[in-house]
C-alpha cells in the first residue's frame, strides 16, 4: 500500500479548506417533555484575556441537542459560581433546575489547558462529580464533549456518545457533473472532513470496531468495489472487486472481516464474508433470492441480512459455524430491510414499509415484534449511536436528502441538513476512546 | 487519550494530512463510432470531391445499436420481468448482436429511489441479468454482454412521483462498452 502524498495532498487542501456552505446545521425538532432541567455554569479562566473555549456552551449545545436536558439559558443565571462549594442549592432551587455544573479553565505550564468541573445535584447539595482534564488548547472542544458525556452518563446512567464521529455521503451538482464525497464530522455536524471524492456514486460506508477505518462502496472505476480507508492516512485498499455486485460490506465485531454482498459470476447476489488478511472468500448463503445488507451480531456469532426469498425484502438470521437455515426475523409488513443491530444485540433498526411511506422502525431480535419510530415517506439507512440510544438516519426534507437522529424510544428527533446540497448513508461511529 | 487528543489537534491545525482522498480514476466512455475520413483526391489537379457522408458502421468492434431501435427497458414496481411490449425491442437487438459478434454490450440496469439502496443495486441488477438472458435467447453471446447495476443512484427523472419512478424503472443498453 504506497502513499500517495503528492497531488493527492494538493486536491485534499483544496478541498479541506473549511467551507462555510459545506457545513451541516442541526435543527432540533422534538425533545422530551420530561427532559432534566440542569444549569450549565460558564466555567471561569485564571488567563490572560478571553477564554480559550467556551466549554459550558458546547456542554450546554449538547446536551440540549441530545433532547433530554433542558439547559438554563444563559441570561436566567443569577450568579456564576466556579466551584461547588460556592453552589447554594436554595438559590438554585428557584431556577427550577435540578443540577448544577460549574468548573473552571486554568493554563498549566506545559502550554496545555486544566479543565477542572463538579456537578452539584440540587435537591441534596450532594457533588455527584468532581475531575480535572488536562488538554490541549486546540482540544478543547473534544474535552467540552468528554464533559457533557461525564454529565450525561451521571445523571442518566447510559454512556454518551458527543465525543463520537459520523460518516455520510454528500452529494451535489446537477445530473450531468454529479459529485460524491465520503465526509466524516463529529456528532454534533461539525469538523467535515472529506475522505473521498469522486464523480460516481459511493455507497454504504460503514465503520471498522476501532473507529480507524471506513469500509464503503465506489463506483469510480466505472464497476462497483468495496474499498476500506485508513482514516488517519487516506490509504484506499481495495478488497473486493469480483465481477457484478460488490456491496455492503459490514465489519465483524473484532474487525478481521468484513460481511459483504457479492453476485459474482452467477449474476446472484449473496452474502460472503471476506478475511482481510488473506482475501480469503467463504460463502454464507446460496439461493437464487436477492440476500444483501449483512449486519453483525455484537457477539460476533450470527448475521442479520435482508433477503426476498419469501416474495418481498424481509430480515434473516443466520447463525455461523452452525448448519442451520437462515431464520426470517420480520414478519409485520410487507417489506422490512436494511437491518442494523443495537450495540446490545436486543434490536435491529430497520427500513419497514409503514402504510405507504418508507419509515425506520425497531425490531426485537427474539420477538420480532416492530415498532415505527419515523413519520418521513422515504427513510432509509438507520445506525445506531454506540450507546444504543440513539438512531441516526437519511431522510427528505423539501425535497433534497438531510440527516436526522431519533431516540431508540421515538421521543427526541433532530435534523442535519447540509448548507448546500445533499446528504445521505449515515454511518455513527463506535466510542472513540 | 491523550494520543487522541494529540491526533486531533494535529488534525486541526494541517487539514491536508487528516485524509488523503484518492484521484478517482474513471473509464472513459468510449464514443460512438468514428472516423470520417478527409476527402481523397482524384487525377491530378483534375475535378472535385464531394462532401463527404456519414455511413453507419456496420460489424465495427466498437458498434452502434441497430437504427432507430429504443435502447431503454422499463419495468414495472419491485419487478424484473420483462413487459411483452418490449419483446420486439429486445428481439431487434438480440439479433443485431447475434449478427456482429465483436459487437459488446453494457446493460445497465436502474431502480426508483424507494426501499433501501443495496437492495436496489440489487433489483437493478436482476432487471439487467433478465435483459442478458432474454438477448442471449435471441443469439446474442455470453461475451458480448456484460451488465452493472446502478441501484437506485442515477435516476433519469428527477422527483419523488411515479411519472418519475416509472422512467426510473428500466434498463439501458449501451453500446460499445
Amino acid at each position: 500500500m504506497m502513499r500517495r502524498w503528492c497531488l493527492p495532498v494538493l486536491l485534499t487542501l483544496a478541498l479541506l479548506i473549511p467551507r462555510a456552505d459545506a457545513q451541516l446545521t442541526v435543527q432540533i425538532l422534538r425533545g422530551m417533555a420530561e427532559s432534566v432541567p440542569i444549569a450549565i455554569v460558564p466555567l471561569g479562566w485564571d488567563g490572560q484575556g478571553a477564554a480559550p473555549w467556551d466549554v459550558a456552551a458546547t456542554v450546554h449545545a449538547d446536551l440540549e441537542r441530545s433532547g433530554r436536558f433542558r439547559p438554563l439559558p444563559r441570561p436566567q443565571m443569577l450568579e456564576m459560581p466556579h466551584a461547588a462549594a460556592a453552589v447554594d442549592p436554595a438559590d438554585w432551587r428557584m431556577l427550577k433546575v435540578d443540577y448544577v455544573l460549574v468548573g473552571q479553565l486554568s493554563s498549566l505550564p506545559d502550554g496545555r489547558v486544566e479543565l477542572r468541573y463538579e456537578l452539584v445535584q440540587v435537591a441534596t447539595g450532594e457533588r455527584l462529580l468532581g475531575a480535572a482534564l488536562p488538554a490541549d488548547r486546540g482540544a478543547l472542544k473534544l474535552a467540552s464533549h468528554r464533559l457533557s458525556d461525564a454529565v450525561y452518563e451521571r445523571i442518566l446512567g447510559v454512556r454518551g456518545a458527543f465525543s463520537t464521529r459520523i460518516a455520510y455521503v454528500a452529494v451535489d451538482g446537477p445530473a450531468s457533473a454529479r459529485g460524491y464525497r465520503l465526509v466524516i464530522a463529529d456528532a454534533d455536524g461539525a469538523n467535515e472532513r472529506i475522505m473521498f471524492a469522486s464523480p460516481q456514486p459511493i455507497l454504504s460506508p460503514g465503520w471498522s470496531p476501532d473507529g480507524r477505518s471506513l469500509a464503503y462502496v465506489s463506483f469510480h472505476t466505472g464497476l462497483p468495489a468495496i474499498y476500506v480507508q485508513t482514516l488517519r492516512t487516506g490509504d484506499q485498499l481495495r478488497v473486493s472487486a469480483y465481477s457484478g455486485i460488490n456491496g455492503a460490506p459490514s465489519f465483524s465485531p473484532d474487525g478481521s472481516r468484513l460481511a459483504v454482498a457479492l453476485s459474482r459470476r452467477d449474476g446472484n447476489v449473496d452474502i460472503y464474508l471476506i478475511t482481510l488478511a488473506s482475501k480469503e472468500l467463504k460463502r454464507l448463503t446460496d439461493d437464487p433470492a436477492i440476500d444483501t445488507e449483512p449486519a453483525w451480531a455484537p457477539d460476533g456469532r450470527s448475521i442479520y441480512f435482508t433477503s426476498d426469498r419469501a416474495g418481498a425484502p424481509q430480515v434473516y438470521r443466520l447463525a455461523l459455524g452452525a448448519d442451520e437455515r437462515p431464520r426470517r426475523i420480520t414478519f409485520d409488513g410487507d417489506y422490512n430491510a436494511r437491518p442494523r443491530v443495537s450495540p446490545d444485540g436486543r434490536d435491529l433498526a430497520v427500513v419497514t414499509l409503514d402504510r405507504g411511506a418508507y419509515r425506520i422502525a425497531t425490531v426485537d431480535a427474539m420477538r420480532g415484534s416492530l415498532r415505527v419510530l419515523t413519520n418521513g415517506r422515504l427513510d432509509e439507512s438507520p445506525s445506531w449511536a454506540p450507546n444504543g440510544a440513539d438512531i441516526i438516519y437519511a431522510t427528505r426534507e423539501g425535497g433534497r436528502g438531510v440527516l436526522a437522529i431519533v431516540a431508540a424510544d421515538g421521543r427526541v428527533q433532530q435534523r442535519l441538513a447540509a448548507n448546500a446540497g445533499e446528504v445521505r448513508e449515515p454511518a455513527w461511529s463506535p466510542f472513540l476512546h | 487519550m491523550k494520543r487522541w487528543l494529540t491526533i486531533l489537534l494535529i488534525a486541526a491545525a494541517m487539514p491536508g494530512l487528516a485524509g488523503c482522498p484518492k484521484k478517482p480514476t474513471t473509464v472513459p466512455e468510449t464514443q460512438a463510432p468514428a472516423a470520417q475520413e478527409g476527402a481523397a483526391t482524384g487525377a491530378e489537379g483534375e475535378g472535385q470531391v464531394g462532401q463527404a457522408r456519414d455511413l453507419p458502421s456496420e460489424g465495427a468492434a466498437v458498434g452502434a445499436g441497430p437504427a432507430g431501435i429504443a435502447t431503454l427497458i422499463y419495468f414495472d414496481f419491485d419487478r424484473s420481468d420483462i413487459r411483452p411490449e418490449f419483446a420486439e425491442l429486445i428481439a431487434a437487438h438480440g439479433r443485431h448482436l447475434a449478427g456482429t459478434g465483436s459487437i459488446r454490450v453494457r446493460l445497465q440496469g436502474h431502480t426508483d429511489e424507494r426501499g433501501s439502496r443495496e437492495y436496489n443495486v440489487a433489483l437493478g441488477e436482476r432487471r439487467a441479468q433478465a435483459v442478458r438472458r432474454a438477448l442471449m435467447l435471441q443469439g446474442a453471446g455470453d461475451v458480448q454482454l456484460t451488465t452493472v447495476s446502478y441501484g437506485e443512484e442515477r435516476p433519469a427523472a428527477e422527483g419523488s412521483d411515479e411519472s418519475a419512478y416509472e422512467k426510473n424503472r428500466r434498463v439501458e443498453i449501451v453500446y460499445g462498452r
